[in-house]
Protein backbone atom coordinates (compact mmCIF):
# COMPACT_ATOMS: atom_id res chain seq x y z
CA UNK A 1 0.00 0.00 0.00
CA UNK A 2 2.32 2.13 0.83
CA UNK A 3 5.24 2.35 -2.36
CA UNK A 4 3.11 5.11 -3.97
CA UNK A 5 0.38 7.32 -2.22
CA UNK A 6 -2.46 8.75 -3.47
CA UNK A 7 -3.44 12.25 -1.35
CA UNK A 8 -6.42 14.34 -1.77
CA UNK A 9 -5.98 17.71 0.62
CA UNK A 10 -9.00 19.77 0.61
CA UNK A 11 -8.53 23.36 0.00
CA UNK A 12 -10.74 26.11 0.41
CA UNK A 13 -11.01 29.33 -1.41
CA UNK A 14 -12.02 31.55 1.72
CA UNK A 15 -12.45 35.39 1.75
CA UNK A 16 -8.93 37.22 2.79
CA UNK A 17 -9.04 37.66 6.49
CA UNK A 18 -6.73 41.26 5.31
CA UNK A 19 -10.47 42.62 4.05
CA UNK A 20 -13.26 43.28 5.89
CA UNK A 21 -15.76 40.12 5.49
CA UNK A 22 -19.07 40.02 5.33
CA UNK A 23 -22.17 37.85 5.23
CA UNK A 24 -24.97 38.41 2.42
CA UNK A 25 -28.12 37.03 0.91
CA UNK A 26 -31.25 35.80 2.54
CA UNK A 27 -29.38 32.71 3.78
CA UNK A 28 -26.81 34.50 5.10
CA UNK A 29 -24.06 33.49 3.61
CA UNK A 30 -20.23 34.28 3.17
CA UNK A 31 -19.52 36.71 0.33
CA UNK A 32 -16.62 35.04 -1.55
CA UNK A 33 -15.02 38.28 -3.25
CA UNK A 34 -11.65 38.62 -2.55
CA UNK A 35 -11.15 35.20 -1.54
CA UNK A 36 -7.98 33.21 -1.70
CA UNK A 37 -6.45 29.59 -0.51
CA UNK A 38 -7.28 29.23 2.95
CA UNK A 39 -4.11 29.56 4.67
CA UNK A 40 -4.40 26.86 7.21
CA UNK A 41 -4.65 24.55 3.90
CA UNK A 42 -0.97 25.58 3.02
CA UNK A 43 -0.31 23.30 6.02
CA UNK A 44 -2.20 20.16 5.04
CA UNK A 45 -0.97 20.85 1.11
CA UNK A 46 2.77 21.01 2.56
CA UNK A 47 2.66 17.77 4.45
CA UNK A 48 1.34 16.23 1.73
CA UNK A 49 4.07 16.89 -0.31
CA UNK A 50 6.28 16.23 2.09
CA UNK A 51 4.89 12.58 2.49
CA UNK A 52 4.90 12.28 -1.60
CA UNK A 53 8.35 13.54 -1.64
CA UNK A 54 9.79 11.10 0.82
CA UNK A 55 8.59 8.68 -1.26
CA UNK A 56 10.27 10.16 -4.71
CA UNK A 57 7.08 12.47 -5.58
CA UNK A 58 5.54 12.32 -8.30
CA UNK A 59 8.13 10.83 -10.57
CA UNK A 60 7.54 7.66 -8.39
CA UNK A 61 4.03 7.57 -8.92
CA UNK A 62 2.93 9.61 -5.89
CA UNK A 63 -0.07 11.50 -5.90
CA UNK A 64 -1.65 14.63 -4.52
CA UNK A 65 -4.19 15.71 -5.46
CA UNK A 66 -6.35 19.48 -4.48
CA UNK A 67 -9.89 19.26 -4.42
CA UNK A 68 -11.61 22.50 -3.49
CA UNK A 69 -15.82 22.57 -3.50
CA UNK A 70 -16.99 25.68 -4.05
CA UNK A 71 -18.49 28.33 -6.76
CA UNK A 72 -16.56 29.30 -10.04
CA UNK A 73 -14.15 31.15 -8.34
CA UNK A 74 -12.89 28.31 -5.92
CA UNK A 75 -10.86 27.33 -8.92
CA UNK A 76 -8.46 29.25 -7.83
CA UNK A 77 -7.42 27.90 -4.79
CA UNK A 78 -6.82 24.17 -7.47
CA UNK A 79 -4.65 26.63 -8.97
CA UNK A 80 -2.18 28.21 -6.63
CA UNK A 81 -2.27 24.34 -5.09
CA UNK A 82 -0.99 23.42 -8.26
CA UNK A 83 1.97 25.93 -8.75
CA UNK A 84 2.55 25.17 -5.13
CA UNK A 85 3.04 21.44 -5.67
CA UNK A 86 0.21 19.42 -5.80
CA UNK A 87 0.09 16.96 -9.15
CA UNK A 88 -3.44 17.68 -10.26
CA UNK A 89 -6.67 19.53 -9.33
CA UNK A 90 -10.45 18.68 -9.17
CA UNK A 91 -12.99 21.41 -8.64
CA UNK A 92 -16.17 20.22 -7.24
CA UNK A 93 -18.51 22.63 -8.23
CA UNK A 94 -22.43 23.42 -8.60
CA UNK A 95 -25.10 25.63 -8.00
CA UNK A 96 -26.75 23.38 -6.08
CA UNK A 97 -24.03 23.56 -3.51
CA UNK A 98 -24.68 27.06 -1.96
CA UNK A 99 -25.44 27.28 1.17
CA UNK A 100 -24.60 24.18 2.20
CA UNK A 101 -23.69 24.06 6.17
CA UNK A 102 -21.28 21.72 7.26
CA UNK A 103 -22.96 18.09 7.36
CA UNK A 104 -23.97 18.58 3.61
CA UNK A 105 -20.67 19.81 2.77
CA UNK A 106 -19.03 16.81 3.99
CA UNK A 107 -21.71 14.52 2.17
CA UNK A 108 -20.41 16.14 -1.10
CA UNK A 109 -16.70 15.85 -0.05
CA UNK A 110 -16.75 12.51 0.73
CA UNK A 111 -19.12 11.66 -2.51
CA UNK A 112 -16.24 13.34 -4.69
CA UNK A 113 -13.54 11.48 -2.49
CA UNK A 114 -15.16 8.25 -3.85
CA UNK A 115 -15.58 9.06 -7.10
CA UNK A 116 -11.78 10.10 -7.13
CA UNK A 117 -11.26 6.45 -5.46
CA UNK A 118 -13.22 4.34 -8.04
CA UNK A 119 -10.24 3.43 -9.79
CA UNK A 120 -7.63 3.23 -6.86
CA UNK A 121 -8.89 4.37 -2.96
CA UNK A 122 -7.57 7.53 -1.83
CA UNK A 123 -4.56 6.64 1.03
CA UNK A 124 -5.16 9.85 2.95
CA UNK A 125 -7.43 12.75 2.86
CA UNK A 126 -5.55 15.64 4.26
CA UNK A 127 -6.75 18.51 5.35
CA UNK A 128 -6.29 22.37 7.21
CA UNK A 129 -7.08 22.65 11.01
CA UNK A 130 -10.12 24.74 9.92
CA UNK A 131 -11.73 26.74 7.41
CA UNK A 132 -10.73 30.55 7.79
CA UNK A 133 -14.50 31.45 7.01
CA UNK A 134 -16.90 28.91 9.01
CA UNK A 135 -14.08 28.11 11.68
CA UNK A 136 -16.15 25.39 12.81
CA UNK A 137 -13.58 22.26 12.33
CA UNK A 138 -16.60 19.94 11.73
CA UNK A 139 -15.98 18.54 7.97
CA UNK A 140 -13.28 16.57 9.12
CA UNK A 141 -14.43 14.68 11.22
CA UNK A 142 -17.50 14.29 9.73
CA UNK A 143 -15.87 13.03 6.71
CA UNK A 144 -14.30 10.21 8.23
CA UNK A 145 -17.43 9.08 9.82
CA UNK A 146 -19.53 9.14 6.33
CA UNK A 147 -16.18 7.55 4.97
CA UNK A 148 -16.08 5.33 7.79
CA UNK A 149 -12.28 5.77 8.23
CA UNK A 150 -10.03 6.66 11.43
CA UNK A 151 -9.16 10.41 11.61
CA UNK A 152 -6.28 12.19 13.35
CA UNK A 153 -7.42 15.41 13.58
CA UNK A 154 -5.04 18.57 14.37
CA UNK A 155 -1.76 16.51 13.97
CA UNK A 156 1.29 19.05 15.24
CA UNK A 157 3.32 16.20 13.22
CA UNK A 158 2.59 13.40 11.05
CA UNK A 159 5.02 10.59 10.17
CA UNK A 160 4.11 7.73 7.78
CA UNK A 161 5.76 4.35 7.80
CA UNK A 162 5.03 1.01 6.65
CA UNK A 163 1.32 2.11 6.60
CA UNK A 164 1.13 3.60 9.65
CA UNK A 165 0.35 7.01 10.63
CA UNK A 166 1.92 8.29 14.21
CA UNK A 167 0.85 12.14 14.71
CA UNK A 168 1.03 14.24 18.37
CA UNK A 169 -1.99 16.09 19.04
CA UNK A 170 -1.32 18.67 21.71
CA UNK A 171 -4.44 19.42 24.15
CA UNK A 172 -4.95 21.69 27.18
CA UNK A 173 -3.97 19.29 29.95
CA UNK A 174 -2.31 16.90 28.15
CA UNK A 175 -0.60 16.16 24.79
CA UNK A 176 -1.39 12.81 22.68
CA UNK A 177 0.75 10.38 20.49
CA UNK A 178 -1.57 9.23 18.06
CA UNK A 179 -1.50 6.32 15.65
CA UNK A 180 -3.80 4.88 13.17
CA UNK A 181 -3.30 2.97 9.88
CA UNK A 182 -3.78 4.14 5.92
CA UNK A 183 -6.19 4.78 5.22
CA UNK A 184 -7.06 7.74 7.39
CA UNK A 185 -8.70 11.59 7.55
CA UNK A 186 -5.93 13.62 9.05
CA UNK A 187 -6.67 17.34 9.38
CA UNK A 188 -3.07 19.64 10.61
CA UNK A 189 -2.57 22.01 12.45
CA UNK A 190 -0.24 25.59 11.92
CA UNK A 191 2.78 24.25 13.90
CA UNK A 192 3.24 20.79 11.08
CA UNK A 193 5.66 22.50 9.05
CA UNK A 194 6.78 25.81 7.23
CA UNK A 195 4.22 25.83 3.56
CA UNK A 196 6.59 26.84 0.86
CA UNK A 197 5.66 29.44 -1.86
CA UNK A 198 5.07 28.81 -4.99
CA UNK A 199 8.17 29.31 -7.37
CA UNK A 200 8.82 30.67 -10.77
CA UNK A 201 9.07 27.02 -11.63
CA UNK A 202 5.87 25.53 -10.16
CA UNK A 203 4.06 28.43 -11.89
CA UNK A 204 4.97 27.21 -15.06
CA UNK A 205 4.57 23.46 -14.32
CA UNK A 206 0.97 24.41 -12.91
CA UNK A 207 0.06 25.74 -16.47
CA UNK A 208 0.43 22.10 -17.73
CA UNK A 209 -1.54 20.35 -14.89
CA UNK A 210 -4.95 19.40 -15.61
CA UNK A 211 -7.80 20.09 -13.15
CA UNK A 212 -11.03 18.35 -13.44
CA UNK A 213 -14.15 19.68 -13.07
CA UNK A 214 -16.89 17.65 -11.40
CA UNK A 215 -20.46 18.69 -10.83
CA UNK A 216 -23.13 16.84 -8.53
CA UNK A 217 -24.51 14.10 -11.25
CA UNK A 218 -20.57 13.16 -12.05
CA UNK A 219 -20.16 12.01 -7.87
CA UNK A 220 -23.68 11.05 -8.20
CA UNK A 221 -25.15 12.98 -5.66
CA UNK A 222 -28.73 14.83 -5.65
CA UNK A 223 -29.25 18.39 -5.67
CA UNK A 224 -31.79 17.90 -3.15
CA UNK A 225 -29.30 16.35 -0.43
CA UNK A 226 -26.89 19.26 -0.60
CA UNK A 227 -27.24 23.10 -0.46
CA UNK A 228 -30.03 24.90 2.00
CA UNK A 229 -32.16 21.77 1.47
CA UNK A 230 -29.26 19.18 2.45
CA UNK A 231 -28.18 21.21 5.47
CA UNK A 232 -29.34 20.38 8.70
CA UNK A 233 -28.58 23.63 10.15
CA UNK A 234 -30.26 27.22 9.12
CA UNK A 235 -29.05 30.70 9.57
CA UNK A 236 -31.83 32.69 10.34
CA UNK A 237 -30.75 35.94 11.62
CA UNK A 238 -27.18 37.83 10.78
CA UNK A 239 -26.27 41.03 12.44
CA UNK A 240 -23.04 42.78 11.62
CA UNK A 241 -21.34 43.70 15.49
CA UNK A 242 -20.79 47.60 15.98
CA UNK A 243 -16.59 47.74 15.18
CA UNK A 244 -15.02 48.46 17.97
CA UNK A 245 -13.83 52.17 18.55
CA UNK A 246 -10.84 53.04 20.14
CA UNK A 247 -10.93 54.49 23.43
CA UNK A 248 -8.28 56.47 25.57
CA UNK A 249 -4.71 56.29 24.54
CA UNK A 250 -2.58 57.75 26.15
CA UNK A 251 1.59 58.10 25.91
CA UNK A 252 3.35 56.56 28.87
CA UNK A 253 5.03 59.67 30.92
CA UNK A 254 6.27 57.72 33.91
CA UNK A 255 2.59 57.04 35.25
CA UNK A 256 0.91 55.18 32.84
CA UNK A 257 0.46 51.79 35.23
CA UNK A 258 -0.88 53.90 37.84
CA UNK A 259 -3.47 55.23 34.93
CA UNK A 260 -4.18 51.68 33.59
CA UNK A 261 -5.33 50.38 37.27
CA UNK A 262 -7.30 54.13 37.67
CA UNK A 263 -8.88 53.04 34.63
CA UNK A 264 -9.58 48.92 35.77
CA UNK A 265 -10.78 50.39 38.98
CA UNK A 266 -13.24 53.00 37.11
CA UNK A 267 -14.23 50.13 35.23
CA UNK A 268 -15.27 48.17 38.39
CA UNK A 269 -12.34 45.45 37.16
CA UNK A 270 -10.51 45.24 40.08
CA UNK B 1 -40.65 17.79 28.10
CA UNK B 2 -37.41 17.68 25.66
CA UNK B 3 -34.81 15.45 27.38
CA UNK B 4 -31.56 17.53 26.89
CA UNK B 5 -28.58 14.78 26.66
CA UNK B 6 -25.28 16.98 28.14
CA UNK B 7 -21.77 14.81 27.57
CA UNK B 8 -19.41 15.35 30.07
CA UNK B 9 -15.93 13.36 29.36
CA UNK B 10 -13.70 12.33 32.88
CA UNK B 11 -15.83 14.21 35.59
CA UNK B 12 -13.03 14.40 37.59
CA UNK B 13 -12.90 15.34 41.19
CA UNK B 14 -15.69 17.51 40.65
CA UNK B 15 -17.20 19.43 37.61
CA UNK B 16 -15.51 21.79 35.61
CA UNK B 17 -17.57 25.11 35.61
CA UNK B 18 -17.94 24.16 31.71
CA UNK B 19 -19.78 21.22 32.46
CA UNK B 20 -22.08 23.14 35.01
CA UNK B 21 -22.33 25.73 32.65
CA UNK B 22 -23.97 22.74 30.25
CA UNK B 23 -26.06 21.78 32.75
CA UNK B 24 -27.82 25.39 33.58
CA UNK B 25 -28.11 25.36 30.25
CA UNK B 26 -29.29 21.57 29.81
CA UNK B 27 -32.05 22.58 32.38
CA UNK B 28 -33.33 25.45 30.73
CA UNK B 29 -34.41 23.74 27.92
CA UNK B 30 -35.57 20.51 29.82
CA UNK B 31 -35.02 17.81 31.13
CA UNK B 32 -31.71 17.00 31.45
CA UNK B 33 -29.79 14.22 31.08
CA UNK B 34 -25.66 13.41 31.68
CA UNK B 35 -23.63 10.70 29.48
CA UNK B 36 -20.18 10.70 31.22
CA UNK B 37 -17.15 8.71 30.14
CA UNK B 38 -14.50 7.53 32.80
CA UNK B 39 -14.93 7.79 36.64
CA UNK B 40 -17.65 9.76 38.06
CA UNK B 41 -16.21 10.65 41.64
CA UNK B 42 -18.68 11.34 45.06
CA UNK B 43 -18.48 15.28 44.20
CA UNK B 44 -19.03 15.05 41.00
CA UNK B 45 -21.89 13.13 41.41
CA UNK B 46 -23.22 14.80 44.00
CA UNK B 47 -22.60 17.87 41.45
CA UNK B 48 -25.02 16.62 38.93
CA UNK B 49 -27.88 15.54 41.88
CA UNK B 50 -27.65 19.22 42.48
CA UNK B 51 -28.23 20.31 39.57
CA UNK B 52 -31.14 18.42 38.98
CA UNK B 53 -29.76 16.02 36.20
CA UNK B 54 -32.65 13.21 35.95
CA UNK B 55 -31.08 10.64 34.51
CA UNK B 56 -27.73 9.53 33.66
CA UNK B 57 -25.27 7.06 31.71
CA UNK B 58 -22.15 5.11 31.81
CA UNK B 59 -20.54 3.75 28.86
CA UNK B 60 -19.88 -0.23 29.24
CA UNK B 61 -16.30 0.10 27.92
CA UNK B 62 -13.41 1.40 30.06
CA UNK B 63 -11.14 2.21 27.36
CA UNK B 64 -12.84 4.99 25.42
CA UNK B 65 -9.84 7.29 26.61
CA UNK B 66 -7.37 5.05 24.15
CA UNK B 67 -9.38 5.82 21.14
CA UNK B 68 -9.80 9.54 19.50
CA UNK B 69 -12.78 10.16 19.32
CA UNK B 70 -14.93 7.64 17.36
CA UNK B 71 -15.61 5.33 20.20
CA UNK B 72 -16.98 8.39 21.96
CA UNK B 73 -19.09 9.14 19.59
CA UNK B 74 -20.26 5.73 19.11
CA UNK B 75 -21.04 5.75 22.56
CA UNK B 76 -22.99 9.18 23.04
CA UNK B 77 -25.03 7.86 19.80
CA UNK B 78 -26.66 4.85 21.82
CA UNK B 79 -26.88 7.47 24.87
CA UNK B 80 -29.21 9.83 22.65
CA UNK B 81 -31.09 6.42 21.44
CA UNK B 82 -32.22 5.45 25.06
CA UNK B 83 -32.86 8.56 26.38
CA UNK B 84 -34.50 9.62 23.63
CA UNK B 85 -32.71 12.94 23.80
CA UNK B 86 -33.76 15.55 21.06
CA UNK B 87 -30.90 18.25 21.87
CA UNK B 88 -27.06 17.09 22.88
CA UNK B 89 -24.67 19.70 24.41
CA UNK B 90 -20.88 19.33 24.55
CA UNK B 91 -18.18 21.33 25.66
CA UNK B 92 -16.81 23.24 23.10
CA UNK B 93 -13.23 21.79 22.80
CA UNK B 94 -11.54 20.50 19.75
CA UNK B 95 -12.61 16.68 21.00
CA UNK B 96 -16.00 18.53 21.88
CA UNK B 97 -16.58 19.56 18.60
CA UNK B 98 -14.87 16.70 16.81
CA UNK B 99 -17.13 14.30 18.54
CA UNK B 100 -20.41 16.52 17.61
CA UNK B 101 -19.10 16.19 14.59
CA UNK B 102 -19.57 12.66 14.03
CA UNK B 103 -22.10 12.13 16.41
CA UNK B 104 -24.21 14.49 13.91
CA UNK B 105 -23.25 12.37 10.59
CA UNK B 106 -24.59 9.27 12.95
CA UNK B 107 -28.03 10.52 13.87
CA UNK B 108 -28.13 12.54 11.15
CA UNK B 109 -28.37 15.57 13.21
CA UNK B 110 -27.89 19.48 12.63
CA UNK B 111 -24.92 20.57 14.79
CA UNK B 112 -24.18 24.29 15.53
CA UNK B 113 -20.62 25.07 16.98
CA UNK B 114 -19.24 27.76 19.26
CA UNK B 115 -22.97 28.66 20.88
CA UNK B 116 -22.72 31.35 23.47
CA UNK B 117 -26.65 30.83 24.21
CA UNK B 118 -29.89 28.99 23.60
CA UNK B 119 -33.64 30.19 23.68
CA UNK B 120 -35.94 27.89 25.01
CA UNK B 121 -36.97 26.94 21.39
CA UNK B 122 -33.68 26.02 20.42
CA UNK B 123 -32.27 28.76 18.52
CA UNK B 124 -28.51 28.99 19.11
CA UNK B 125 -26.47 32.35 19.20
CA UNK B 126 -23.07 32.56 18.34
CA UNK B 127 -20.63 34.98 16.71
CA UNK B 128 -19.06 34.58 12.96
CA UNK B 129 -16.03 35.58 11.02
CA UNK B 130 -13.92 36.36 13.70
CA UNK B 131 -16.86 37.87 16.13
CA UNK B 132 -17.70 40.77 13.12
CA UNK B 133 -21.22 39.27 12.98
CA UNK B 134 -23.68 38.00 15.74
CA UNK B 135 -26.12 35.26 13.70
CA UNK B 136 -28.97 32.98 15.40
CA UNK B 137 -29.72 29.48 13.57
CA UNK B 138 -31.10 26.43 14.49
CA UNK B 139 -30.82 22.70 13.82
CA UNK B 140 -33.80 21.55 10.84
CA UNK B 141 -33.48 17.72 11.72
CA UNK B 142 -35.32 15.59 15.22
CA UNK B 143 -32.22 16.16 17.20
CA UNK B 144 -29.89 18.93 17.64
CA UNK B 145 -26.40 18.95 18.65
CA UNK B 146 -24.88 22.05 20.01
CA UNK B 147 -21.30 23.02 21.52
CA UNK B 148 -21.27 25.52 24.02
CA UNK B 149 -18.63 27.86 24.76
CA UNK B 150 -17.53 28.41 28.08
CA UNK B 151 -18.44 31.81 30.06
CA UNK B 152 -21.59 31.69 28.35
CA UNK B 153 -23.90 31.61 31.24
CA UNK B 154 -23.69 31.71 35.38
CA UNK B 155 -23.96 27.83 36.32
CA UNK B 156 -26.70 27.80 38.96
CA UNK B 157 -28.07 24.50 40.58
CA UNK B 158 -31.70 23.54 40.32
CA UNK B 159 -34.06 24.19 42.78
CA UNK B 160 -34.84 20.35 43.53
CA UNK B 161 -32.27 18.32 43.40
CA UNK B 162 -32.20 14.77 42.11
CA UNK B 163 -30.84 11.15 42.75
CA UNK B 164 -29.82 9.71 39.57
CA UNK B 165 -28.62 6.25 39.19
CA UNK B 166 -26.34 5.39 36.42
CA UNK B 167 -27.78 2.89 33.48
CA UNK B 168 -24.88 1.38 31.39
CA UNK B 169 -24.70 2.25 27.87
CA UNK B 170 -23.83 -0.76 25.38
CA UNK B 171 -20.88 0.81 23.27
CA UNK B 172 -21.16 -1.51 19.87
CA UNK B 173 -18.51 -3.55 19.83
CA UNK B 174 -17.43 -1.98 15.86
CA UNK B 175 -17.08 1.17 17.80
CA UNK B 176 -13.31 1.28 17.99
CA UNK B 177 -12.83 -0.98 14.26
CA UNK B 178 -12.26 2.47 12.50
CA UNK B 179 -10.83 4.86 15.25
CA UNK B 180 -7.00 6.12 15.37
CA UNK B 181 -5.07 4.89 18.49
CA UNK B 182 -4.00 7.08 21.74
CA UNK B 183 -0.44 4.99 22.12
CA UNK B 184 0.97 7.64 24.78
CA UNK B 185 0.06 10.63 26.55
CA UNK B 186 2.00 13.02 28.20
CA UNK B 187 -0.01 15.43 31.28
CA UNK B 188 0.95 18.98 31.26
CA UNK B 189 2.27 20.41 34.70
CA UNK B 190 -1.21 22.39 36.10
CA UNK B 191 -0.47 26.20 35.99
CA UNK B 192 -2.08 26.94 39.02
CA UNK B 193 -4.14 29.65 36.99
CA UNK B 194 -7.44 29.72 35.77
CA UNK B 195 -8.23 27.94 32.15
CA UNK B 196 -7.64 30.60 29.61
CA UNK B 197 -11.04 30.13 27.75
CA UNK B 198 -12.65 30.34 31.03
CA UNK B 199 -11.02 32.98 32.37
CA UNK B 200 -12.46 36.41 33.86
CA UNK B 201 -8.95 38.08 32.88
CA UNK B 202 -6.41 37.46 30.54
CA UNK B 203 -3.44 38.89 30.16
CA UNK B 204 -1.79 38.24 26.52
CA UNK B 205 1.97 39.07 25.49
CA UNK B 206 3.84 38.97 22.04
CA UNK B 207 6.88 39.65 20.47
CA UNK B 208 7.43 43.05 22.71
CA UNK B 209 7.50 40.39 25.61
CA UNK B 210 10.89 39.55 23.90
CA UNK B 211 10.80 36.51 25.92
CA UNK B 212 10.33 37.47 29.11
CA UNK B 213 6.64 36.78 30.57
CA UNK B 214 7.82 37.58 34.11
CA UNK B 215 6.16 40.85 34.26
CA UNK B 216 3.28 39.34 32.73
CA UNK B 217 2.83 36.41 35.41
CA UNK B 218 3.23 39.00 38.07
CA UNK B 219 0.23 41.54 36.71
CA UNK B 220 -1.94 38.29 35.89
CA UNK B 221 -1.46 36.82 39.33
CA UNK B 222 -2.26 39.78 41.13
CA UNK B 223 -5.76 40.00 39.11
CA UNK B 224 -6.29 36.51 39.07
CA UNK B 225 -5.80 35.97 35.50
CA UNK B 226 -5.47 33.85 32.84
CA UNK B 227 -1.65 34.00 30.34
CA UNK B 228 -2.45 34.57 27.20
CA UNK B 229 -0.10 34.55 23.92
CA UNK B 230 -0.05 35.39 20.44
CA UNK B 231 1.69 33.16 18.07
CA UNK B 232 5.07 35.20 17.64
CA UNK B 233 5.30 34.31 20.96
CA UNK B 234 4.70 30.80 21.13
CA UNK B 235 6.01 30.17 17.88
CA UNK B 236 9.13 31.71 19.27
CA UNK B 237 9.14 29.45 22.11
CA UNK B 238 8.60 31.88 24.92
CA UNK B 239 5.53 30.11 26.08
CA UNK B 240 3.56 26.66 25.21
CA UNK B 241 1.25 26.93 22.33
CA UNK B 242 -1.84 26.24 24.53
CA UNK B 243 -1.62 29.83 25.57
CA UNK B 244 -2.24 31.14 22.14
CA UNK B 245 -5.24 33.57 21.68
CA UNK B 246 -6.16 33.93 17.84
CA UNK B 247 -7.42 32.56 14.84
CA UNK B 248 -5.19 28.99 15.30
CA UNK B 249 -5.18 29.17 19.14
CA UNK B 250 -8.24 29.85 21.42
CA UNK B 251 -10.90 32.42 21.24
CA UNK B 252 -11.50 33.89 24.71
CA UNK B 253 -14.68 36.28 25.56
CA UNK B 254 -12.94 37.47 29.06
CA UNK B 255 -14.65 40.35 30.70
CA UNK B 256 -10.91 42.17 30.37
CA UNK B 257 -8.63 41.39 28.12
CA UNK B 258 -5.14 43.16 28.74
CA UNK B 259 -2.78 43.11 25.83
CA UNK B 260 0.79 43.38 26.14
CA UNK B 261 3.44 43.48 23.24
CA UNK B 262 0.56 42.42 20.77
CA UNK B 263 0.69 44.67 17.31
CA UNK B 264 -2.94 43.12 16.91
CA UNK B 265 -3.16 41.54 13.49
CA UNK B 266 -6.54 40.16 12.28
CA UNK B 267 -5.23 36.72 13.25
CA UNK B 268 -4.52 37.84 16.96
CA UNK B 269 -8.17 39.72 17.19
CA UNK B 270 -9.95 37.14 15.92
CA UNK B 271 -9.24 35.37 19.14
CA UNK B 272 -9.63 38.28 21.76
CA UNK B 273 -12.13 40.72 20.00
CA UNK B 274 -15.47 39.99 21.81
CA UNK B 275 -13.83 40.80 25.10
CA UNK B 276 -15.72 42.57 27.27
CA UNK B 277 -13.20 45.32 27.48
CA UNK B 278 -9.71 45.43 26.38
CA UNK B 279 -6.47 47.12 27.26
CA UNK B 280 -3.33 47.46 25.26
CA UNK B 281 -0.06 48.90 26.32
CA UNK B 282 2.46 48.53 23.40
CA UNK B 283 5.74 50.42 22.26
CA UNK B 284 4.05 51.53 18.89
CA UNK B 285 1.82 53.91 18.57
CA UNK B 286 0.35 52.80 15.11
CA UNK B 287 -0.17 49.59 16.18
CA UNK B 288 -3.09 48.05 14.85
CA UNK B 289 -4.32 46.74 18.26
CA UNK B 290 -5.18 50.63 19.79
CA UNK B 291 -7.48 50.42 17.06
CA UNK B 292 -10.33 48.17 19.37
CA UNK B 293 -8.50 49.08 22.44
CA UNK B 294 -10.70 51.24 25.23
CA UNK B 295 -7.62 51.79 27.20
CA UNK B 296 -4.15 51.63 25.76
CA UNK B 297 -0.61 52.91 26.45
CA UNK B 298 1.69 53.84 24.32
CA UNK B 299 4.83 53.15 26.12
CA UNK B 300 7.63 50.49 27.64
CA UNK B 301 5.32 47.21 28.61
CA UNK B 302 8.28 46.63 30.88
CA UNK B 303 7.91 49.95 33.10
CA UNK B 304 3.98 50.05 32.75
CA UNK B 305 2.84 46.18 33.53
CA UNK B 306 5.33 46.07 36.86
CA UNK B 307 4.25 49.57 38.06
CA UNK B 308 0.27 48.32 37.86
CA UNK B 309 1.10 45.68 39.54
CA UNK B 310 2.51 47.69 42.50
CA UNK B 311 -0.27 50.01 41.94
CA UNK B 312 -2.86 46.94 42.78
CA UNK B 313 -1.00 45.39 45.39
CA UNK B 314 -1.01 48.86 47.26
CA UNK B 315 -4.61 49.72 46.73
CA UNK B 316 -5.56 46.06 48.41
CA UNK B 317 -3.54 46.68 51.29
Amino acid sequence: MEETLKIIVLVKHVPDAQFDRHLTGEASTVDRSESILSELDEYALEAALQLSEARGGEAAGNKVIALSMGPAGAVNAVKKSLQIGATEGVHLSDEALAGSDAAATSLALAAAIRHLGADAPADLVLTGMASTDGETSLVPAQLAERLGLPQITFAASLELDAGKLTARRDGDTHADTIEAELPAVVSVTDQINDPRYPNFKGIMAAKKKTITTLSLADIGVDAAQVGKSGSWTAVETAEARPPRTAGTIITDEGDAGIQLVEFLAAQKLL
Amino acid sequence: MAKVLVFIDNPGQGLKKSSLELLTIARSLGEPAVAFNGELHDDAAAALAAYGVQALYRPSAADLDDYLVGPKASYLAAAVQTSGATVVLTENSAEGKEIAARLSIKLGAGVITDVVAVDPDGTAHKSVLAGSYITTAKATTPVAVLTVKSNSITPEPAVTGTAPEAVTIEVPETATAASARVTARTEKPASGRPDLTEARIVVAGGRGVDGNFGPLEELADALGAAIGASRAATDAGWIGHDAQVGQTGKTVSPQLYISAGISGAIQQKSGMQTAKVIVAVNKDAESPIFEIADFGVVGDLFQVLPQATAEIKKRRG
